[in-house]
């Protein structure tokens, strides 16, 4: 139906599910208008396309808006299904796997790399936040196990999900989480893979400029 | 009916609105099912083998295969059983993005607003927790209206995603409200959801698996009791070290 026409994607640079947006365009080799949002000063169309969040990343589409990043991905995956399908069109089961672990990076990793920036090094909250990301790597790694994408042997959702937090292995060494080389080695491997695709290097951050991005949040949103 | 070889299992509790979304999503399918209720102070062999990572319910397990968290297994009911009766998403990919963001919302800023509520140990975070579950329900109500199109549901005219995502709260809403002294889906401001309350409550399909009100409020007035006590020992433990 609408997929010939006009697509907008509102976002900002360094957010990781805004990311996972333009990884899902790209390997759909959709064209489409990127617009970086000011969070400090929303805009008039940000505000009128998610009047309910508020939040990035927005797409709009055919005159329509759908947020939430993994819903988007999804709405992607489905209004153009080729070339690079990201959910196993055949397989129920492959593909509720699929949409629980997407779910956990954002449950858990997100929750977890969040508190470890904003709490105040050295208090208990801080360390638990530290023991949480490593189980939440951890965990990730064993999901991935040998294969070479999380959904096997294709790029697919659960890829789309999780890349672009690897930018923040850099940020979570510097606030204590640990060596990703060490704690997760084949996540670290299978980051090296995935960038590999033109959709991932074109859309993730520099992991330092993401870093010095990290301590201008804490300074305005960190606990004092 | 179960289709020929299929053997569907629901780890759940009684008092969980999520597991009651699947008992709802199996009812509506006509699915049938064995059902395993958990005692979550001593989690089963099988729950921690079948859900490793969160070792939480509901669980379905289908052939052998464990499927978690609630709207996935949902979504997995409607792709793994195509025959039983109409999916709950449609098919139109911007519609299920509509459907999956509300019961999403659902999630996010309802039941928060209801943890937040049985947590709260002052009056400040009561009322708090009250203004928040409030404004999420009118934000539902404008979901509603938009999303039915003057049709009974938000799914339209039959049960669709989101009154399975809502639906497994209702029982809840009743209970709630008894023990908080609330009114949630309140006629006069939030009509829709009021009417939606009542109407979903009514379905056959709905009312085989319901769980009994009273028992949720039993369950509720116990938990902000534990609440209760947690705030004063806190309270006694700051005051010996202050």
């Amino acid at each position: 139906m609408a997929a010939t026409e006009e697509v907008t994607l509102l976002d900002l640079w360094a957010s990781p599910f805004g990311q996972r947006c333009r990884i899902a365009l790209a390997e759909k080799k959709v064209e489409y208008e990127y617009i970086e949002q000011n969070l400090a000063d929303k805009s008039e169309l940000l505000l009128r396309s998610n009047p309910v969040h508020k939040k990035i990343p927005v797409l709009l589409h055919a005159g329509r808006s759908i947020c939430e990043s993994l819903l988007i991905v999804e709405y992607i995956d489905e209004t153009w299904p080729s070339p690079s399908p990201l959910l196993p069109a055949d397989d129920p089961y492959a593909r509720a796997r699929a949409r629980f672990w997407a779910r956990y990076v954002d449950d858990k990793l997100f929750d977890c790399q969040t508190r470890l920036w904003k709490l105040k090094s050295g208090e208990p909250a801080h360390e638990q936040a530290k023991e949480d990301l490593v189980q939440a790597l951890t965990t990730l790694e064993a999901e991935l196990g040998d294969r070479d994408y999380f959904g096997g042997e294709a790029f697919g959702f659960v890829d789309v999900a999780l890349v672009p937090f690897t930018a923040w292995f850099h940020t979570y060494e510097k606030f204590g989480g640990g060596v990703a080389e060490e704690l997760c080695p084949r996540l670290v491997a299978w980051a090296h893979r995935c960038k590999e695709r033109n959709s991932v290097a074109m859309a993730i951050a520099d992991p330092h400029k993401l870093y010095d991005f990290v301590l201008y949040l804490k300074q305005k949103f960190g606990a004092k | 009916m179960a289709v020929g070889g299929d053997e569907l299992k629901l780890l759940g509790m009684f008092s969980s609105p999520f597991a009651l979304r699947v008992k709802l999503a199996l009812s509506f399918k006509g699915l049938s099912f064995q059902y395993v209720e958990e005692d979550l102070r001593n989690k089963s062999e099988l729950l921690v083998v079948s859900n490793p990572v969160h070792r939480k319910v509901p669980v379905l397990i289908h052939n052998g295969l464990p499927v978690c968290e609630s709207m996935v297994i949902v979504q997995y009911l409607d792709e793994a059983f195509p025959g039983a009766g109409a999916p709950f998403l449609p098919s139109d990919p911007y519609d299920r993005a509509v459907a999956r963001f509300w019961a999403s919302y659902i999630d996010e800023k309802l039941f928060s607003a209801w943890v937040a509520l049985f947590a709260a140990k002052t009056e400040e975070e009561k009322a708090e927790g009250t203004k928040q579950t409030l404004a999420a329900a009118e934000t539902l109500e404008g979901a509603l209206r938009e999303c039915s199109k003057g049709n009974p549901f938000f799914g339209g005219d039959a049960v669709g995603y989101v009154d399975v995502a809502l639906g497994g709260f209702a029982a809840w809403v009743h209970a709630f409200d008894e023990v908080h002294g609330l009114r949630q889906f309140d006629a006069a401001r939030t009509p829709l959801l009021a009417a939606w309350l009542a109407r979903f409550g009514e379905l056959d399909s709905a009312k085989a698996v319901m769980p009994d009100v009273g028992r949720l409020v039993e369950r509720g007035k116990m938990m902000q009791a534990q609440a209760a006590a947690a705030a004063s020992t806190a309270a006694t433990a700051a005051a010996k070290t202050s």
